[in-house]
């Protein structure tokens, strides 16, 4: 069998019935990643032996009997934002570049307990800041459909991995899109949950009040494996939620959305997208009708304000979190010899550590907080962020789940954005409210436009039900019947 | 101009800012321990370390101890209240920003009484709030520990996210040629109340009780304010009122010649009673502050809030009021004791059995004596409650007499042992056998035929040169009152 084309939750269970080792498994795919990722590169790390140990700890934890984790053998690739301990950690950054955190995420303990194979560290867009992976300090990442274009980002080369078939499974991180719109632009599903529902303990932050890590897969159900695997409260983490993880296993298998209220947002389905993304949205839409769902239109008047908000918000937050890196304690040191003072050697160190983007997002948040502009906005941002989660409150009352574009457009050519900010911003206009309001969102492929290139839908729910997204996107999922691939 | 001239010119203007450094086991954020003097950076994780991706957790201990401290500073306590992120690069603030509390404190709006010679100033607190410490920077190679000339320097966190408290007074008015008395009555009040809550150590030459103090003047009192300055490094009781009193002196001196105040911070140095310039305000930092988004708000609810009134323990003034009534003390003996610290030290030892006036006699005398040769504090002088009251005991039942006691108290600080250890290891034993001391009394008497025959005629005074010889005789080891009993006894006089 082809071990790189057979969903996560199959390889866990061949494992576990011990049909094949997870040693095979595991150098199949670090084959494969040999193989295509000089073209992609969607790995900043591949940890070679610490993925075939980690794959001969699990078959011989089956050969003694032992009971097997949810996930034992199945690789895993992880964004380079999460901590994980013994194995570099960049944030795509060259502040970074060369750490290794003596702590392990607990996101990335959750997939150690849970028997997954850690088999690298993604690329992505340095400290998330972008939506094409071309931030990287480390180059971009490339779409598999056509590596001429951008895979998304800021989680692209997560997104790569799993649409490459490099890894069954991935994790990325999501502040205002960054899973949601690679996951469209690569023809996979990808998933932000709850703000709070997966710890955020060990991923290094962007924007703590927006961040969410999430699972990408192939499809709706290993997703899912994945979701529950990551989630659940965290004492380590103050936001994180203390209530049970939502049943999305469970929700994945159903997929009846037979009565379900599907909510259109008026303000995200016209102007700005593209229009095979307008039709394969209605389309999906049809589907979803035809399978029982209940189409109805919401009216999200505050969205448009989403974006604004978002850029006050984001960058002060960012400013903040992003002040550590100052070649003290670990990371990047520069000019520090003997004479300089240290507020030269801080100085030099991140005008020589941090691109562009973040130093323009730095810079935005510091101004955005300063004394006598921190009222109109920061303060006034926040008071936006407020309308729109009682947007979402409101049409959460006439429907399950929302639906909307994923994204304006399909993966666009390397470089097109990159001189051009507002217009690479716009690609999180649909993804954005959701982090704002805390609420969770799914992008699965629903299509392909004329150039064949994936289109994502995006699904919506009200905090901690997540698994309503798996009910809709496995519904979706089949009724759509994808099967492309790059 | 002198410091009454000063104070007859202008009207000074108080503000006080103390940090504490909780005596909770863990930090404010993270689990490590806070213990003091531990190797550098024995103590740290990657939440205090600022590491990237690690996040804090509030303590709850140290939200009690701070609802502890504004409950007893009288204040409100904000049923919901926020941490801030306070923005600035410093190279022993491992995350670059302070968590820190900002508009939303726990604590607002309270006050504490003080007295100074006899006259009560009640101090207004304008908040407590909770923050986080920063870690310690060491400067290596130069001549004077300074970051100026050093060759280099070291960063040590394991001080850093040790749970303070900031206690900010409202503007201090009406204190006149008292400032400088009642900015140290200030903080000698509120260590004692800190440390009648039992919530931190509030030792200020390890730096767990710290000082800064605002002075300005003014015209007159009905004069809006003048412009402050800041005194920093304010590390001892006594450094509080001289640099309040240097301050003022300085500040008058430059108005008096027609200058003007710079608003700064300022350094007070101990060794020579001045304080110098630090960074002037115009230079200072934005410090962009926002509501932490890493953590929850605090809500503290009304009965948790209710509940920890119900632990506070007796505020000290009306504690001494009590004491003092109970001991029998005049206000000028319980302020003897007040000042030399010994209030907790009598109470103890009058628990441990001894009378009020034995306790006072001995801490505030031969003990008190002591501690100020040695420099020594009472309590650290190596002797304890118990220990005195035992002596105490021993001299009521007759078995020793004071001179041996000073002995006992010697064996004691010696590390020679308890009292009645000592007492056994140098043979103090008080001699009051009437046959022993009979052979004494009466060699006194055939060496001193004069003063013998003084007394047998009437002066009965004079005995005590007789008394002194047997003492002498008996290497001070025997019943001077029996002495003198025997003595009269031989010689054939009644008094």
């Amino acid at each position: 069998m082809t071990f790189t084309s057979t969903p996560a939750v199959d390889l866990a269970a061949g494992i576990a019935a011990g049909d094949y080792s997870a040693r095979e498994v595991a150098t199949a795919f670090l084959d494969r990643i040999a193989e295509t990722d000089g073209e992609l590169n969607a790995f900043l790390a591949v940890d070679t032996p610490g993925a075939l140990a980690a794959a001969d700890a699990v078959d011989a934890a089956r050969a003694s009997g032992e009971t097997l984790g949810p996930l034992a053998g199945v690789p895993v690739a992880v964004k380079d934002v999460i901590a994980t301990e013994g194995l570099v950690t960049t944030c795509g950054s060259r502040i970074l570049e060369g750490w290794i955190p003596p702590y392990d995420a607990t996101v990335t303990a959750h997939l150690r307990a849970a028997g997954a194979v850690i088999i690298g560290k993604t690329n992505m867009d340095e400290f998330a800041m972008g939506s094409s992976t071309e931030n990287s300090a480390y180059g971009p990442a490339r779409n598999p459909w056509n590596t001429d274009l951008i895979p998304g980002g800021s989680s692209g080369g997560s997104a790569v991995a799993v649409a490459a078939r490099q890894a069954p499974l991935s994790i990325g991180t999501d502040t205002g899109g960054s899973i949601r719109q690679p996951a469209a632009m690569t023809g996979v599903v990808g998933v932000k949950p709850t703000y709070g529902g997966v710890s955020r303990y060990g991923l290094v932050a962007l924007a703590s009040s927006l961040d969410q890590a999430g699972p990408f897969a192939a499809t709706v159900a290993d997703a899912a494996a994945l979701h529950a695997v990551m989630a659940g409260h965290d004492p380590k983490d103050s936001t994180s939620i203390d209530a049970p993880v939502p049943p999305v296993v469970a929700a994945a298998a159903n997929g009846d959305v037979s009565g379900m209220r599907i909510g259109v947002v008026k303000q995200l389905t016209g102007e700005g997208f593209q229009r095979e993304v307008r039709e394969h949205f209605q389309k999906s839409l049809d589907l979803l009708a035809d399978a029982g769902a209940q189409i109805v239109e919401v009216s999200c008047p505050h969205f448009e304000y989403a974006l604004a908000a978002y850029y006050l918000i984001l960058p002060s937050e960012c400013s903040s979190n992003l002040a550590k890196f100052d070649a003290i304690r670990y990371g990047l040191r520069v000019g520090d010899d003997g004479e300089r003072s240290v507020e030269q050697v801080m100085a030099m160190t991140r005008e020589a550590g941090f691109g562009p983007e973040v130093k323009r997002r730095i810079m935005l948040g510091t101004y955005a907080l300063s004394s006598g502009y921190y009222d109109a906005y920061y303060g006034q941002a926040q008071k936006v962020r407020t309308l729109i989660a009682r947007d979402f409150a409101q049409a959460f009352e006439v429907a399950d789940v929302l639906a909307t574009p994923t994204a304006p457009t399909t993966a666009f050519p390397i470089g097109e954005k990159v001189d051009d900010p507002l217009s690479m911003y716009l690609q999180d206009i649909a993804t954005i409210p959701a982090n704002l309001a805390g609420v969770p969102g799914m992008s699965l492929p629903v299509g392909l436009d004329d150039k064949g290139l994936p289109i994502g839908l995006q699904f919506m729910a009200p905090a901690m039900a997540d698994d309503r997204l798996y009910t809709a996107g496995a519904a979706l999922e089949a009724a759509v019947g994808w099967e492309a691939r790059p | 101009m002198t410091f009454e001239q000063a104070v007859e010119k202008f009207d000074p203007v108080l503000g006080l800012e103390v940090h504490v450094e909780l005596n909770t086991e863990t930090k404010m954020f993270c689990g490590c321990p806070t213990t003091f003097g531990g190797d550098p950076n024995s103590q740290v994780c990657p939440v205090c370390l600022g590491l990237p991706g690690s996040l804090p957790v509030v303590n709850a201990k140290a939200v009690e101890s701070a609802i502890r401290i504004g409950l007893a500073l009288n204040c409100s306590i904000a049923p919901w209240s926020r941490f801030a992120r306070k923005n600035y690069f410093y190279p022993d603030m491992p995350k670059n920003y302070q968590i820190s509390q900002y508009d939303e404190p726990i604590a607002v709006n309270g006050y504490l009484d003080v007295e100074v010679d006899g006259q009560t100033y009640r101090i207004g607190i304008e908040r407590a709030h909770m923050e986080e410490d920063t870690g310690k920077s060491l400067h290596m190679g130069g001549a004077t520990g300074r970051i100026h000339g050093a060759d280099y320097s070291l960063v040590d966190y394991n001080r850093a996210g040790i749970p303070l408290i900031e206690i900010v007074t409202k503007p201090i008015t009406g204190t006149g040629a008292k400032a400088p008395e009642v900015a140290r009555a200030y903080v000698t009040a509120l260590r004692d109340l800190l440390r009648a809550l039992q919530v931190s150590d509030v030792r200020m030459e390890q730096g767990s009780l710290r000082c800064d103090a605002n002075v300005s003047l003014r015209p007159s009192p009905d004069a809006q304010f003048g412009t402050r300055t800041e005194t920093k490094n304010v590390n001892s009781l006594r450094s509080v009122e001289r640099a309040v009193r240097y301050e003022i002196e300085r500040q008058a001196d430059v108005l008096d010649g027609g200058g003007v105040i710079v608003q700064e911070t300022r350094h007070w140095h101990e060794d020579t009673g001045k304080t110098t310039s630090g960074r002037t305000k115009e230079e200072a930092e934005d410090y962009r502050y926002f509501p932490e988004p890493d953590l929850a708000p605090v809500a503290a609810s009304a009965e948790w809030v209710d509940q920890l009134r119900t632990t506070l323990p007796e505020p000290p003034a009306q504690r001494r009021a009590r004491l003092q009534q109970d001991w029998g003390f005049t206000d000028l003996e319980m302020r003897d004791v007040v000042n030399a610290e010994a209030v907790e030290l009598i109470e103890e030892t009058i628990a441990a059995g001894a009378t009020a006036g034995g306790a006072k006699k001995w801490w505030l005398g031969e003990l008190a004596r002591r501690s100020n040769d040695s420099g020594v504090a009472l309590a650290d002088l190596g002797i304890d409650p118990d220990g005195v009251a035992r002596i105490e005991t021993l001299i009521a039942e007759g078995s020793l007499n004071d001179k041996m006691a000073r002995q006992v108290i010697d064996g004691i600080l010696a590390g020679e042992g308890t009292a009645d250890e000592v007492v056994a290891s140098r043979g103090l034993v008080v001699v009051s056998d009437d046959g022993a001391l009979t052979v004494a009394v009466q060699e006194a008497i055939s060496a001193n035929p004069d003063v013998a025959d003084k007394v047998r005629g009437g002066k009965v005074a004079a005995v005590g040169a007789l008394v002194g010889a047997v003492m002498k005789a008996t290497r001070g080891q025997a019943d001077a009152g029996r002495v003198r009993e025997l003595l009269l006894e031989t010689l054939g006089v009644q008094e």
